[in-house]
């Protein structure tokens, strides 16, 4: 008995104009909406509890929970910010949803704000992604239009104003904390908690942060039930999730499954890793989680059993890299991401990320010592639990794990003096490597003077 | 050719920034969090964080130039020199690197005769390395003005460059119907809509492929309770709505009632007119 896909969020992306109210409305648009209208906060509330929907944007915190940490309301405002930032290398899930059915969050950001006491909220999506601001501006306007945001939603005495935000480049924004922070109008760096933004999030008042998928996934569980919910995944991983298959797999793309399919079962959907090769090494969630082989196929996917088998499900981004890939190469482009994207805030992990993309990048172009890779065990040794924000730990956990894993790959770098693999051979298409041409010209381009790069 | 002819903040520029910066302040409940807006909207106008544009948005938010150009230099979009027409970001990393990224970025890097943020001499493009943009899935990923080019080779990659440098129209293969100036980009990035969001597909294939391969299948998430299927929001009570009365469903690997829409291949809604309209 094999695990089978269970379009829920996906149900919709291959609909004709998939993204306007119009076609929304033609599947369950906004019904759920009416559904929690009718209910008492409280009760929504419980019910994505009850649900045991967990954080979908890659820590796995129970949802409903997290809301019901909100201190009793005072009279102030209380916010809903919605995590569009989607940026950790590999993660590919939510900027699709938004661009196909943007109401889908639209309308579980009506119903979370409706059960938290939220009359304004946000959405805070990466600046990047140009298109799929656009939807969701306009996805917002004709829910307003419709009467399923602003005052008086549907005759129930709910008011609700949504701002989308668009970001402008930055890695760490998507940290709750340094999010808030962005969204004030400040540099994007992590916060000190406690006080946790359920007691001082957004202005110092009561705030949710929510992934876009959790939010995305709350019409479903109001509209169909919490028992449907939790008829799909495991015990402690309720549901279906989306996931997210990239690299050396024949079709990659996304895959709507239950929580606790396991990547053979996946692989097979997408066809296998890309013929005539076999898999290597993979990312269960993401660039921050540590690295699996062949030998962790049949591991179910969800958090508790991707956790005992030594990484996280983190934004069940998968990241597929078959025999031809050099690990040291895939880990030091990692390495050189979370250096330019470290804030700098905290020193561990702000000299810590320099020096582990330095002793890397002299490894991997056979300059490295049998010592470089004590030292860069060291490194990490200093950084995981000692970082101020999640980024310095995530920044460790492929390197940790891959020398754990591919200990004589990076030997073999330092004895022979070279990198042994050829990058062609990884490609899609293939190429001359411009360090293997003749006619390399001088470059004369004016420097435009990328502000944070 | 400079593309960034530059006005002063002065009399019917400034007064259209004005009204253009009170709007974007209104969104928030503290008028601070309109700094990304402006800065966006300033690089809509001089094609860079200018330093006019810090002194404008200091004074219209009531903060010290200082503090604006702490917030700028946080952020790569924000530019310190004027940009050029159109930002090529080649993601390099890891994933699309190794699917060819590298390749693809050396190739450009070749072609255009600069390397990365720097801008060619006719002011055309500025180009980049850029960070995983959420598009693994359709490595290797290009970026121009943020809009998505998947599946990138090196050929594919030059030939948008060069019909961008010659003026013809670009179309990414996920997004509006052609690519736009950085500057019009910016303006929109600040919260003022274009009209195109009904431009383009809604899905590229690998985003459908997973749905797809259901609908062939016939592979559904198990049925709702069958009240569930009422549209009726009355007839459903406070808990009952929650679903927390109801029985169990059914499993996962038990095949529910076909999806609405049967087993139609479903269109992305790509060949579908681009409209221009908003
Ligand atoms: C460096 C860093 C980057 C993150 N990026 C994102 C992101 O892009 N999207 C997201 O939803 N969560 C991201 N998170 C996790 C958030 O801090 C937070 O846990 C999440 O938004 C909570 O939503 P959830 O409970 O619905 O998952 C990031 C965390 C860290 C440390
Ligand atoms: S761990 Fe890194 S990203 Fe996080 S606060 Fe410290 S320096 Fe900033
Ligand atoms: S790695 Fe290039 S889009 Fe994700």
């Amino acid at each position: 008995m094999s695990t089978t896909l269970s379009p829920v969020l996906s149900d919709q992306w291959d609909a004709e104009r998939s993204w306007t109210l119009a076609t929304y409305e033609q599947g369950r648009g906004y019904r759920a909406l009416r559904t929690a209208l009718g209910m008492a906060p409280a009760d929504v509330v419980t019910a994505v509890k009850d649900s045991g929907l967990r954080g979908r944007g890659g820590a796995g915190f129970p949802t409903g929970l997290k809301w019901s940490f909100l201190p009793q309301p005072d009279g102030g405002p209380r916010y809903l910010v919605v995590n569009a930032d989607e940026s950790e290398p590999g993660t590919c899930k939510d900027i699709p949803l938004m661009m196909a059915t943007p109401h889908l969050l639209v309308e579980g950001v009506a119903i979370t704000s409706f059960a938290i006491g939220c009359t304004h909220a946000f959405i805070y999506v990466r600046g990047e992604v140009l298109h799929v601001y656009r939807r969701l501006l306009r996805a917002v306007e004709e829910a307003y239009a419709a009467g399923h945001l602003g005052k008086n939603i549907h005759g129930s005495g709910f008011d609700l104003d949504v701002t989308v935000h668009a970001g402008a480049g930055a890695y760490i924004c998507g940290e709750e904390t340094a999010l808030l922070d962005s969204l004030e109008g400040r540099r994007g760096q992590p916060r000190l908690k406690p006080p946790f933004p359920a007691v001082a999030g957004l202005y110092a008042r009561p705030t949710v942060v929510n992934n876009v998928e959790s939010i995305a996934s709350v019409p479903s569980i109001i509209d169909r039930g919490v028992d449907w919910f939790r008829s799909m995944g495991t015990e402690k991983s309720a549901g279906f999730g989306i996931f997210s298959l990239s690299g050396h797999v024949e079709r990659p793309g996304q895959y709507e499954a239950p929580l606790g399919i396991t990547l053979r079962e996946l692989l097979d959907m997408a066809g296998g890793v890309r013929g005539g090769h076999e898999l290597k090494f993979w990312t269960p969630g993401g660039s921050s989680t540590p690295l699996f082989t062949a030998e962790h196929l049949d591991v179910p996917l969800d958090y508790e059993s991707v956790g005992a088998a030594g990484s996280m499900l983190g934004t069940r981004a998968l990241q597929i890299f078959d025999d031809s890939t050099c690990v040291v190469r895939a880990i030091t482009r990692w390495a050189e991401f979370y250096a330019h994207e470290s804030c700098g805030k905290c020193t561990p992990c702000r000299e810590g990320t320099y020096w582990l993309k330095q002793i890397l990048a002299r490894i991997e172009h056979g300059r490295g010592t049998m010592e470089d890779l004590d030292t860069l065990l060291d490194v990490c040794d200093n950084i995981l639990g000692r970082a101020f924000c999640a980024l310095g730990d995530g920044a460790t956990s492929t390197i940790t794990s891959g020398i754990a894993l591919f200990r004589e790959e990076f030997e073999a770098h330092i004895t022979g003096g070279a990198c042994p693999f050829d990058p062609v051979a990884s490609a899609k298409f293939d190429y001359t490597p411009r360090n293997r041409r003749a006619d390399v010209h001088a470059l004369s381009g004016v420097a435009a003077g990328t502000v944070g790069a | 050719m400079a593309t960034t002819a530059y006005e002063p903040y002065e009399g019917t520029k400034l007064e259209r920034l004005e009204r253009d910066a009170a709007q974007a302040m209104a969104r928030y409940p503290d008028t601070r969090s309109a700094l990304l807006p402006l800065l966006h909207l300033v690089q809509s106008e001089d094609g860079y964080v200018s330093p006019d544009g810090i002194a404008f948005c200091a004074r219209q938010l009531g903060l010290t130039t200082a503090e604006v150009s702490a917030v700028a230099t946080f952020y790569t979009q924000y530019k310190r020199h004027p940009n050029g027409e159109y930002t090529v970001g080649v993601c390099t990393n890891t994933l699309c690197a190794i699917m060819g990224g590298d390749a693809i970025f050396d190739e450009l890097s070749e072609h255009l005769g600069v390397g990365h943020d720097e801008t060619t001499e006719d002011g055309k493009i500025t180009l980049e390395r850029v960070e995983c943009n959420a598009a693994c899935d359709y490595a290797p990923v290009m970026m121009v003005n943020w809009e998505f080019f998947d599946n990138q080779t090196p050929d594919s990659a030059t030939q948008v460059v060069d019909r961008l440098r010659s003026g013809e129209p670009v179309a990414p293969t996920r997004g509006a119907s052609s690519v736009c100036s950085f500057k019009a980009m910016s303006r929109v990035l600040a919260g003022f809509p274009d009209g195109r969001a009904d431009e383009g597909v809604g899905a590229g294939e690998a985003t459908v492929v997973g749905r797809r391969l259901a609908r062939e299948k016939g592979w559904t998430a198990p049925a709702g309770p069958a009240s569930a299927e009422s549209t009726d929001t009355e007839a459903s009570s406070a808990g009952q709505a929650a679903g927390m009365t109801r029985g169990r469903d059914s499993s996962v690997d038990q095949p529910a009632a076909p999806p609405q829409g049967g087993t139609q291949g479903g269109d992305t809604g790509r060949g579908t007119d681009a409209s221009k309209e908003s």
